[in-house]
């Protein structure tokens, strides 16, 4: 039956990040904004960032869309708070190779909720759903670090 | 019309998605194919694949008649005045963008105004808004009433004698609106515009006569209308067309060419630089065959019953909201919904598992999106070898749906 398949994307800790998003809003200050759109889809998301001698200090999302990128959104926000740049970048290279199906190296990276998304990667047109926020997160520290 | 008997002659519907039998409700995005233009591209390449208005030899003859042929069904299609009048493009994408590019172009200055209306597609928006850039030109938009018609009292205040070019669409892909092109165009006329008409989601659908509508331009794609993609058309009123200036230049437009200067061939071919898609062109002109064959009026009627009936089953189902008109003999044989609160891409994974096949998303009308106040919606859309049983399964899909995703909510 179909919706066996079905619970491997919808998993239960997913559903709780879309209904209950942790870090959602817009940090204040002289934080860095990011505006990210998924064109094809009309998916969107602002995130905010605060860095602080090269760590995430804070991070917040503002958007609108599916289950999927909305939870992968608050995910994301959750689990780059306190890494530093480099950690964060690391975190969303694994997330990248997790989506494509591809062996990732935890290392000694927590993925903690993230690793509920790995069902995503069964269902390929929802991919770039998950990959949104971490996009903006990727082009956010990159252009911080052009900066430095 | 026998829904069933035609289904058997689209080979794709015949198979299981998922695990369910396919239920493709999603040909306002692309049509299938029916064997009879699978077979006619087919023996294209087969048989007489050759370049066209060139060679001496057979093979050249046979795809310069089967191309240009094609071109004799489209103008008979649309009751064009002669095939002088139908251009070959990639699409309505690109017979739009040439209208802008070239007419636009030409016609156009500051104090102009272009009017399209809020519920048109992005191909129909964007050509207008770069050539407003261009040229100084306004670029106006005619309000939506609250059911997503379009009044013939607000075209009357929105065209003036400043307007140039009034750019709508005849059937809208989210809303299944159908638009008063006929009465829209002579108020166009009377102020001393042009009309020029989306036909992207009418031509698959109704009875078009280009000269009864007395549009300026229409433009249409063929992979709608169970044709192949690559392949679409550019009517336009010989009086414009033999003005205007090619957008595209090279190889097969020209007329003879020095190291300086060149010269244009005659009607349709100064607009179709490059080898022509013949092979694209020989397949719209097999769909042509097997939509007239069926008749278009068949085909629009049997749509209307579809759409009421689905407008009817849906409407059961809490939590379903269906945008645009209520009435079913306002609309098209679309029907696009959100459903509580589940957003549509969830909709159509679930969906998709059951085998149904539905559009997620803006569907390329982010101004129409922004005036339903909604990000996103789902959209479920029918052609003739779609049936009641298929609708039935899409209302049976979405209950599952909503029971699925109901402990989240």
């Amino acid at each position: 039956m179909s919706s066996k398949n079905l619970d491997t994307l919808y998993r239960q800790v997913i559903m709780d990040h879309y209904k209950n998003p942790r870090n959602k809003g817009v940090l204040e200050d002289d934080s860095l904004t990011i505006n990210m759109n998924n064109p094809t889809c009309g998916d969107r998301i602002q995130l905010t960032l605060k860095l602080e001698d090269g760590i995430v200090a804070d991070a917040k999302f503002e958007g609108e869309g599916c289950s999927i990128s909305m939870s992968s959104a608050s995910m994301m926000t959750q689990a780059i708070k306190g890494k530093n740049i480099e950690e964060a970048l690391k975190l969303s290279k694994v997330f990248s190779d997790m989506m494509l199906g591809k062996e990732y190296d935890e290392d000694d990276l927590d993925l903690g909720d993230i690793e509920a998304l790995q069902g995503v990667s069964q269902f390929p047109a929802r991919i770039k759903c998950a990959t949104l926020a971490w996009k903006a997160m990727e082009k956010g520290v990159s252009t911080k670090e052009e900066q430095e | 019309m026998n829904a069933r008997e035609i289904r058997q002659m689209f080979p794709i519907l015949d198979q299981e998605v998922n695990g369910n039998p396919l239920v493709y409700l999603d040909s306002a995005a692309t049509s299938q194919k029916p064997v009879p233009v699978i077979e006619a591209i087919d023996k294209y390449y087969r048989e007489y694949n050759s370049n066209v208005h060139r060679g001496v030899h057979t093979l050249g003859t046979r795809a310069t008649d089967g191309y240009e042929g094609a071109r004799e069904k489209v103008r008979k299609f649309i009751n064009a005045k002669s095939t002088e009048e139908v251009i070959f493009t990639r699409g309505t994408t690109t017979s739009i963008n040439t209208v802008a590019a070239s007419y636009g172009r030409a016609n156009l200055s500051e104090g102009d105004e272009i009017v399209i209306s809020y519920m048109e597609h992005h191909s129909n928006i964007i050509p207008w808004q770069q050539v407003a850039k261009q040229t100084g030109a306004t670029l106006k938009y005619l309000p939506l009433q609250e059911d997503g018609t379009i009044s013939l009292e607000d075209v009357r205040t929105t065209v003036t004698a400043d307007t140039k070019i009034v750019s709508i669409m005849q059937v809208s892909n989210v809303l299944g609106v159908m638009n008063p092109i006929k009465e829209i165009a002579k108020i166009a006329h009377e102020n001393g515009a042009i009309m020029v008409v989306d036909g992207a989601q009418s031509a698959p659908h109704m009875k078009i006569d280009v000269q009864d509508l007395d549009c300026d331009f229409l433009a249409f794609s063929g992979h709608k209308m169970c044709g192949p993609t690559g392949i679409g058309v550019l009517y336009g009123k010989k009086m414009h067309l033999e003005k205007m200036e090619p957008v595209e230049f090279g190889g097969e437009m020209i007329d003879f060419v020095g190291l300086y200067e060149s010269t244009w061939k005659e009607l349709p071919w100064k607009f179709e630089g490059g080898t022509p898609i013949i092979a694209g062109a020989i397949g719209l002109g097999a769909a042509i065959d097997f939509l007239e064959q069926i008749g278009l009026d068949e085909i629009e009627a049997y749509e209307h019953k579809l759409a009421a009936y689905a407008m009817e089953k849906m409407s059961t189902i809490d939590g379903m909201t269906i945008y645009g008109p209520k009435e079913a003999s306002k609309r098209a044989g679309l029907v696009t919904f959100n459903i509580d609160d589940v957003h549509p891409h969830d909709v159509a994974t679930v969906l998709d598992a059951e085998g149904i096949a539905v559009r997620a998303g803006h569907h390329c009308a982010q101004p129409l999106m922004k005036w339903l106040k909604v990000s996103a919606t789902a959209r479920a859309s029918f052609y003739l070898y779609n049936t009641e049983e298929d609708i039935d399964k899409l209302v049976s899909g979405l209950v599952k749906t909503k029971e699925y995703f109901s402990d989240v909510f």
